[in-house]
């Protein structure tokens, strides 16, 4: 499979990197009928990194997450104020349009949900929507987000079957390759390891950590180890508000807020 | 050994009633399907008079029905049942789907808990009200209004008039089990598919819908066969006039209304009784066969789809 790249040189590159924001949010205010479940947030996500999002469950990440492609637009009695900015447009302004932002951000979930459909067409069915319809172009696409995940060697021959036959770790990489066939910007990543095994989630990770060169990817996760494996920033989030963002060495080596401490020591979960 | 069952008394008892209860419901269970093979029996018994005079083919495809003369042609009565059938889905089925998206898709929390459980509600309604809001509303829509756009002059009593009828009838169950079934859909596919960058409507058609097709087939059989089956308010609004209908302005027969209609009258002709045994048969025939099939056709759709 993929070597694992030591935290070493991780660190190392991230710190080449410095804040380059991808995606700034500016005094980000979320209620869901009436309850105040993010409050204030002012953020920038840099550029090119893993940045984690950790917290208490119930403390707002997903939904802090979900702000980011405005999939929290379908809820009903949901109130967002504030903005929130990628390269610098407001995916909350009056000019934007939401299929475009989403268009822009991959979304990966917590458990693999593929589409009702075959492995070739769950990847095609974004540019699909998108107005490509030449299947060459169609095809090469597919071929091509499914040696980026390290699948198409597993499904070539079976590219007509349908998507649930996978496994379940097969799934969630054919669901990440899915995203990245609509060519986002962003990776968005809900607990998306939580339903697999160790051995996917170790594919799956080191998945992200490649990724990171050509994409900004945002991962929430209810896992310190996980956090610290391939996070290059973290940010602690405790009852819907920014407790601490930094690199994550710092965050869980030397946090500087008392409640983060009790957090990465694992008192408060 | 002594000491074990010594133990064991109190114990006992309750094992043997968990033996009885298991047998009984068994047994239970068994005159239950008694009662349908009996029934299976009894028509074949009681049809066996008319089948033993005349082929099956030719009771099946004539389509002379003067029990006089001693002629028993059941086609008028297999494609009554047809026809109001067919009308019936082409009316309900779009209509239902429809009615089922908005509401899971579009409408908000307080129309949906407010519409169905009246829906629910119009579920149990007796058929002879609709039979009568039939004969009251749709027959004289259908004489006076509908059939004159086209040119036609009819009475009204029509198979459209029973197809409308059987349609709104069988709107509330199709509607609640379509609901169901595309609530059982998880919101993540749809998170899933908008993520990508698909609309609402995209979304519906290509995943939710495709999901949910075996369901939305299910819903559709098992209101054929309550179509085929519904008696009084068909009856009261097709005309019931021995002939295959041309259009669906002309009067129909179903296969339910021949037996309510006859059944009482019939001792006086030789075979009568016989024939309306094995129009009973049939419709029991029909329901069980097509029920059968569509459940093997649903299986496949769901070894391929999910």
């Amino acid at each position: 499979m993929y070597a694992i790249p030591s935290i070493e040189t991780e660190k190392t590159q991230s710190i080449i990197h410095q804040v380059n924001p991808h995606i700034q949010i500016k005094d980000l205010n979320v209620y869901v009928e009436d309850q105040h479940i993010l409050k204030n947030i002012n953020l920038e996500i840099p550029n090119n990194c893993i940045t984690s999002i950790i917290g208490p469950s119930g403390c707002g990440k997903t939904t802090l997450l979900k702000t980011l492609n405005r999939l929290l637009d379908d809820s009903t009695e949901v109130k967002v104020t504030g903005s929130v900015l990628v390269n610098g447009e407001d995916i909350y302004g009056p000019d934007a349009e939401v299929t475009h932002i989403r268009k822009k951000m991959g979304l990966l979930s917590q458990k693999p949900f593929p589409l009702p459909m075959s492995i070739f067409d769950n990847i095609a069915y974004g540019p699909k929507i998108h107005g490509n319809r030449d299947k060459k172009s169609l095809q090469a696409i597919v071929e091509r987000q499914l040696k980026n995940v390290g699948l198409w060697e597993e499904v070539k021959d079976r590219l007509d079957s349908s998507a649930s036959k996978l496994s379940i770790g097969q799934q969630q990489r054919l669901c990440l390759a899915r995203g990245l066939a609509v060519e986002p910007e962003i990776i968005l990543g809900d607990e998306s390891t939580s339903a697999l095994d160790p051995i996917s989630t170790q594919v799956i990770e080191n998945l992200l950590i490649q990724l990171k060169q050509d994409y900004t990817i945002v991962l929430v996760t209810h896992i310190l180890r996980q956090a610290r494996r391939v996070s290059d920033y973290i940010l602690f989030l405790y009852n819907g508000e920014v407790v601490e963002f930094g690199r994550s060495e710092d965050i869980l080596l030397n946090p500087q807020n008392e409640i983060t401490q009790q957090y990465v020591k694992g008192f408060i979960s | 050994m002594k000491k074990k069952a010594k133990n064991l008394l109190p114990v006992n008892y309750r094992l043997i009633k968990d033996l009885v209860i298991k047998n009984l419901s068994g047994v239970l269970l068994g005159i239950c399907l008694l009662v349908i093979i009996a029934i299976v029996i009894g028509l074949s018994i009681k049809s066996e008079p008319l089948i033993s005079t005349e082929s099956l083919w030719n009771i099946l495809s004539s389509s002379v029905w003067s029990p006089m003369k001693g002629n028993f042609g059941f086609l008028p009565f297999i494609m009554g049942t047809v026809w109001v059938t067919l009308i019936s889905l082409v009316i309900a089925v779009p209509l239902c789907l429809a009615a089922s998206v908005y509401l899971v898709e579009y409408a908000g929390n307080r129309l949906r808990n407010f519409v169905l459980p009246l829906v629910n509600v119009l579920a149990a309604i007796p058929p002879v009200l609709y039979g009568v809001w039939g004969v009251l509303f749709v027959v004289p829509l259908i004489g006076n209004y509908i059939a004159p756009l086209f040119g036609i002059s009819t009475t009204g009593y029509s198979v459209f008039s029973g197809g409308i009828v059987l349609a709104v009838m069988i709107f509330p169950i199709m509607v609640s089990i379509m609901v169901e079934v595309l609530q059982t859909i998880p919101k993540e596919l749809r998170s899933v598919s908008l993520s990508l960058g698909a609309t609402k409507l995209e979304t519906i058609q290509q995943v939710v819908l495709k999901k949910a097709r075996p369901g939305i087939m299910a819903a559709i059989v098992l209101a054929v066969s309550r179509a085929f089956g519904e008696t009084i308010a068909v009856l009261m609004v097709c005309g019931n006039i021995p002939k295959i209908p041309q259009s669906i302005f002309d009067a129909g027969y179903p296969l339910p209304a021949l037996i309510a209609n006859n059944f009482g009258e019939m001792m006086s002709i030789p075979l009568y009784d016989s024939a309306l045994m094995f129009a009973a048969l049939l419709l029991f025939i029909i329901i069980l066969g097509f029920n059968l099939i569509s459940r093997g056709i649903l299986k496949r759709m769901e070894a391929k789809n999910i």
